[in-house]
């Protein structure tokens, strides 16, 4: 049921792009999403596509996998087309009652999902090939600067870190509780929105109660072991560049001036 | 009035690359009455069995029948099902959300859409049948310990009246006296009404003494389906397995090597007790 849910579930297999540097993957995607609003023609839509459709090739997460956990966003995805679609002023081609689809609405609309898709399926590209662990560690080091300026880079990290292990953990309590309830003639798929409303407090009140008894236990453990923060804290795994990471960079600046490029000429 | 399953196979996550086959061509009759203990190692797919049974999962392929009836048909009213065949998960302590304790147990029969006084008198009932006492009926339930807390779950199934009544490791993480209580309950209870009763635990030494039938599940399939008796002739096998036999069985088997003329298929402490001494008393 739930679980169902792929979008960005770190994806196990060994490719290139697993063992890059989770420091070079969050730059790139960065930039990536960077060079979507780049690129105004085709043409840079083309090269986006290229560079996407070579990394999930290397990435050797299967295509259809990616798809799947695509299906959460396609209502976002549809509104957004929907909206641009009808309600951009311009030169009118088909008009059907009140409603009125211009070829700038057209334009705008297809563009507009292509970057959503692009955008959404190249993010996921960095999770579902990056453990959540090694990812927050990788913003950590790429956010140590702020730490002059007293951000408390450590303690953000920590947090995300301890945010996403336990998103699956979360899920499949989710999942027993209801099947528990279900078990004890719950219903949580019929009747009108505020009956399902209210049969989500069976849900609910158990989950939080297990959230925090989960929080409580893991502060305690943490103290135990006499956690105080990120000062002085060294690394089992330091984060340490490697020659394909050099070569991962040097594809992205390759990219990113092309696309720089075809936005200033084409 | 039975529960059938038919070549019950299931596949979880079956179109990634992490699929596990979690029930492999399980064949079963459970008749009314019974006492069956489920044992196997964790992971075995004891868990994923017992929530075939009420329809909780479906079979990724087979067919699973109760009182004769397909329980995936698209006519079957599955509620009905879910309140005749009662499954008590494991940690069921877990799942209490209402304010007071009466009333997390009124939450099944409520579902069942009977009026409020039946509601009640069944919550009361199966209060009185884990034997808590009436002082505790109107507390919160988050302020009870681990064992009541539990004996409140189970009568919240309880409540629902099932014909059969599924209990998966309703012991684990009790004390021992927590454990001994809640296994008593249920014997009694099953004395009392005589309802099936499927016991799904790791614990040999535990589900020994009271059950009829044993089940022992490993990698997804049944590996012994017989009276105790049978089940622990296969110490060894079950050894390998990741699971023992009782230890009455294996003081057994040393005394019949030292030489001492006692019967190896005692089970409980009496019954080995009543063997070693009409072994001593023959001498």
């Amino acid at each position: 049921m739930i679980r169902d849910i792929t979008l960005g579930q770190y994806y196990q297999t060994d490719s290139v792009i697993h063992k890059l540097d989770p420091r070079v993957k969050l730059v790139a995607t960065i930039c990536f999403i960077i060079s979507l609003f780049v690129v105004k023609s085709w043409v840079g839509y083309v090269a986006a596509a290229v560079f996407l459709a070579f990394m999930i090739r290397l990435s050797n997460v299967p295509f259809k996998y990616m798809v799947k956990g695509m299906r959460a966003i396609v209502f976002i995805l549809l509104l957004t087309v929907v909206f641009n679609l009808f309600l951009t002023p311009g030169e009118p081609l088909v008009s059907v009652w009140k409603l009125t689809i211009t070829r700038e609405g057209l334009q705008l609309a297809v563009m507009m999902a292509v970057r959503l898709s692009f955008l959404i399926v190249g993010s996921s590209v960095m999770t579902l090939t990056t453990t959540p662990n090694s990812l927050t560690d990788g913003m950590e080091k790429l956010m140590k600067p702020l730490g002059l300026f007293k951000v408390p880079v450590h303690e953000v990290a920590m947090m995300m870190s301890i945010a996403l292990r336990f998103i699956p953990i979360l899920l499949e309590e989710t999942d027993k509780i209801m099947k528990a309830q279900i078990a004890r003639g719950a219903d949580f798929e019929s009747g009108n929105l505020i009956k399902k409303a209210k049969a989500m407090v069976p849900l609910l009140v158990p989950l939080f109660i297990s959230a925090f008894r989960r929080a409580n236990d893991l502060a305690m453990a943490m103290e135990a072991r006499c956690y105080r923060g990120g000062e002085n804290r060294t690394k089992m795994k330091p984060l340490k560049y490697a020659g394909r990471d050099r070569v991962a960079y040097g594809v992205l600046l390759a990219y990113f001036a092309l696309c720089i490029v075809i936005r200033i000429y084409l | 009035m039975s529960i059938i399953l038919d070549h019950v196979n299931y596949i979880y996550g079956a179109d990634t690359a992490l699929s596990v086959h979690a029930l492999q061509d399980v064949n079963l009759v459970i008749p009314d009455g019974q006492f069956i203990g489920l044992i196997g190692h964790t992971g075995s797919g004891k868990s994923t069995l017992v929530q075939h049974l009420n329809g909780l999962i479906k079979p990724t392929s087979g067919n699973i029948y109760f009182n004769g009836e397909d329980i995936h048909a698209s006519d079957y009213d599955k509620k009905k099902l879910r309140s005749k065949v009662g499954l008590v998960f494991q940690y069921p302590e877990h799942q209490l959300f209402e304010i007071d304790v009466f009333s997390d147990v009124c939450f099944g029969p409520k579902n069942l859409g009977l009026s409020k006084q039946e509601t009640e008198l069944r919550a009361y009932a199966a209060l009185k049948q884990v034997g808590l006492e009436d002082e505790y009926f109107y507390q919160s339930p988050f302020d009870l310990s681990g064992g009541q807390k539990r004996r409140v779950a189970i009568a919240g199934v309880l409540a629902m009246k099932p014909d059969v009544l599924v209990l998966d490791e309703p012991t684990a993480g009790l004390d021992p006296k927590g454990r001994d209580e809640i296994l008593d309950q249920i014997v009694k209870l099953k004395e009392e009404t005589g309802i099936t009763v499927i016991l799904v635990s790791h614990s040999m030494e535990d589900v020994a003494k009271y059950v009829e039938r044993i089940l022992v599940m490993n990698q997804g399939s049944v590996l012994y389906d017989d009276v105790p008796k049978e089940v622990f002739k296969h110490y060894k096998q079950l050894e390998e397995v990741g699971l023992a036999a009782p230890q009455v069985t294996y003081i057994m088997q040393a005394l019949r090597e030292s030489g001492m003329p006692v019967g190896v298929d005692a089970t409980t402490i009496e019954e080995a007790k009543r063997e070693i001494l009409k072994a001593v008393g023959r001498k």
